[in-house]
């Protein structure tokens, strides 16, 4: 097992889970739970491939967000306007999104050659380790996914809008007082999030994985986001570090089968084939035991959530 | 009080008023849960027929093949037999605002433990069935239960969001059944275990087809019945005792429920633990009614369709029978549709205006002149 080769494969399958919790992160900090991601992640897998295979990937590219801050937008219909539970509507729209998708994908071919340019950046690739780690051979969208978390952290903690966003999320009442426009705000981040999610699952189906696999594409890639969220506890650049560890232990969970033996002694993986469904499971017990863990330091550093997350605002009326 | 709706396009001749409802009229959820499946079904003929299919043919054929005949509403039974025991699992902590979408993992859990009393090979060859069925039975609540209770103890003891703890449940404890099926109890190296004894099965009445010749072929099984017995038990526990009280009271005022003094991390556990020994059971009536084997993949998602079966009722007990019934007449239908998704997709859809007219409960909604 080459470490370098599994820690870059970490970064661009972390790309995936990257994107779409970054999306995720900014309707939660607009206070919007959107548990849909893997259904907008769906949509924007079909209409990001089958775009791109039939016509161009960069219009794939952008028509998959656009798809997904469709998703979004309805997300926002039903739980801004109409204040329907976020957690229900979440979950509609994960159903809605893999039921649509399978069925318009049905007949989309299953392997492609990768859709978007693979890029080796010329200096930063010859640093040692972290050139091959970071910088070779990657899609251009993992470099796309480098630049969008500290443009997300300054938009968030530096700018006045980020400041308007942080305001609506944690306490509406007082941000539509100052003359913020609540529900446009919402509409937006949420939207934003939906495009992210689709540019998440064009990314896996153009470039990460090219081809489209209907149910194996995604297995938990959308929760997973959702759950580092919460592991980042808001954050941009904790999120960012959980996405790429995640992807590592996935990714670790398959390299381990690989070898006859492991620091000398027999791969018990390789020996008894099917021992290898139980290292499938360490990435999901991975996952709980991280949010276990950051569950109790956020509880010890009373950081939560933002504060109206999940509720929604109606203007005049007490409780916000 | 009255809200205004917080869109005001000034360009139409006339505006939404949504008004606030103190209460609303008897009737009205039932009436707006068939309005949103009407409108769902619409929405879902649309896109059938974007994708080139015809809506009616798709539709007719859900019905023909699902209630046509006695042979196949007995089929339907059978599919709803799971749904109903996830549909009470969902509605049991959904009341209390407790997200356990993880019951399919609850139920693979389920279906492992019945399958273990047969395949452990504690218990005789020839054993009797009133021994066999009880104690599949028991290990399948057994083992769900479990498996809801890790999530409620860890949010209850970490506040630990459910909703992701259950889903991540749900592939570890895929995982593990294939490690069982795959590994120690793989017959022959294929993906499934050995079929059960005869003793350890549900009856049906096809079995009993020598008493009444008319059961033949009805493959429906004891588990239907159980599944009812359930609905009720669920419907009495919700309604008529304390806890079921206190359950409910959580769910629409945690904060008074705090102040009259509830433990709601124990509630919280005991909640996921009835939960996933209800999708527990559904796991074991599966293995011990239709598969008579554990294999990978038997359930279709029964967990997850669960969650819509539950909402459709409105987390009402008896109406998961009603409810069950219709999702499993979608899914028995829907292995023969092309293309795949479109019982999922039609689960999506009627979710979603599910959820959307519950703003009909919430307001009276009128158009008004300008």
């Amino acid at each position: 097992m080459n470490l370098e080769l599994a820690l870059a494969a970490g970064i661009s399958s972390g790309t995936v889970l990257l994107f779409a919790a970054i999306g995720e992160l900014f309707a939660e900090r607009a206070g919007v739970i959107n548990l849909g991601v893997q259904g907008m992640m769906f949509v924007g897998a079909l209409v990001g491939f089958s775009v791109g295979y039939n016509i161009d990937p960069w219009l794939g590219v952008v028509l998959a967000m656009v798809a997904g801050a469709l998703l979004a937008a309805l997300h926002g219909l039903v739980t801004i306007h109409l204040q329907a539970n976020q957690i229900v509507s979440g979950l509609a729209l994960t159903f809605l999104g893999t039921g649509v998708a399978l069925v318009l994908g049905e007949g989309l071919p299953s392997g492609s050659s990768p859709l978007l340019p693979v890029v080796t950046l010329p200096l930063l690739a010859d640093i040692p380790f972290v050139g091959a780690v970071f910088f070779s051979e990657q899609s251009i969208l993992v470099y796309a996914g480098y630049l969008l978390v500290p443009l997300t952290s300054i938009w968030i903690f530096r700018t006045r809008p980020g400041l308007h966003l942080r305001a609506v999320g944690e306490q509406p009442s007082a941000a539509d007082a100052l003359g913020v426009n609540v529900y446009r705000q919402r509409y937006a981040y949420v939207m934003l999030g939906g495009a992210l999610a689709g540019l998440a699952g064009a990314y896996m189906t153009m470039s990460q994985v090219p081809g489209w696999h209907a149910d194996q594409t995604f297995i938990a890639q959308g929760w997973i986001a959702v759950a580092l969220v919460i592991f980042g506890q808001w954050k941009p650049g904790r999120t960012m570090f959980g996405a790429y560890m995640t992807a590592f232990i996935f990714r670790l969970s398959l390299d381990l089968q690989g070898p006859k033996e492991l620091f000398g002694i027999p791969n018990i993986f390789y020996e008894y084939g099917p021992s290898t469904f139980v290292l499938g499971m360490l990435p999901y017990i991975t996952v709980i035991l991280v949010l276990v863990f950051a569950a109790s330091e956020a509880n010890r550093k009373r950081i939560g959530a933002p504060a109206s997350l999940g509720t929604p605002y109606v203007r005049g009326e007490r409780g916000h | 009080m009255s809200a205004t709706s917080p869109t005001r396009r000034s360009l139409l001749p006339f505006a939404l008023r949504m008004e606030r409802r103190l209460e609303s009229p008897r009737g009205l959820g039932a009436l707006t849960t068939i309005g949103a499946v009407v409108v769902a079904l619409l929405i879902s003929a649309v896109i059938i027929w974007w994708q080139g299919g015809d809506p009616i043919d798709v539709y007719a054929h859900i019905v023909r093949s699902s209630l046509g005949s006695i042979g196949v509403v007995s089929d339907t039974l059978v599919k709803a037999t799971p749904l109903i025991f996830t549909g009470l699992a969902c509605s049991v902590a959904f009341r209390m605002r407790l997200w356990n979408i993880g019951a399919e993992g609850q139920l693979m859990m389920g279906a492992w433990g019945a399958s273990a009393v047969v395949l452990v090979g504690w218990l005789p060859d020839g054993t009797a069935s009133f021994i066999y069925l009880p104690l599949m039975l028991l290990a399948g609540l057994g083992m769900g239960g479990l498996w809801g209770g890790i999530a409620g103890w860890l949010r209850a003891r970490f506040n630990v969001n459910e909703i992701i703890t259950t889903l991540m449940l749900v592939y570890i404890s895929q995982e593990w059944v294939k490690f069982w099926v795959f590994g120690p109890w793989s017959e022959g190296g294929f993906q499934m275990t050995e079929r059960f004894p005869r003793e350890a099965w549900l009856p049906r009445l096809t079995d009993h087809s020598d008493l009444v010749s008319d059961f033949a072929g009805l493959t429906v099984h004891l588990g239907f019945a159980l599944a009812v017995v359930a609905a009720v038990a669920v419907w009495w526990f919700l309604n008529r005792t304390g806890k079921g009280y206190e359950i409910r009271l959580i769910g629409d005022n945690p904060r008074a429920a705090r102040y009259a003094g509830i433990d709601i991390g124990r509630t919280i556990i005991l909640v996921m633990l009835i939960s996933g020994a209800l999708a527990g059971l559904a796991g074991a009536a599966e293995v011990s009614g239709v598969v008579h084997r554990l294999q990978d993949n038997f359930s279709p998602g029964y967990g997850f369709t669960g969650i819509i079966v539950a909402f459709l009722a409105r987390f009402n007990p008896l109406g998961v029978i009603v409810a069950a019934i219709a999702f499993g007449a979608l899914i028995l239908a829907g292995r023969e549709i092309q293309p795949a998704g479109i019982p999922q997709m039609i689960q999506g859809v009627v979710l979603f205006c599910v959820i959307a007219s519950d703003v009909f409960l919430r307001y009276r909604v009128r158009l008004v002149r300008r």
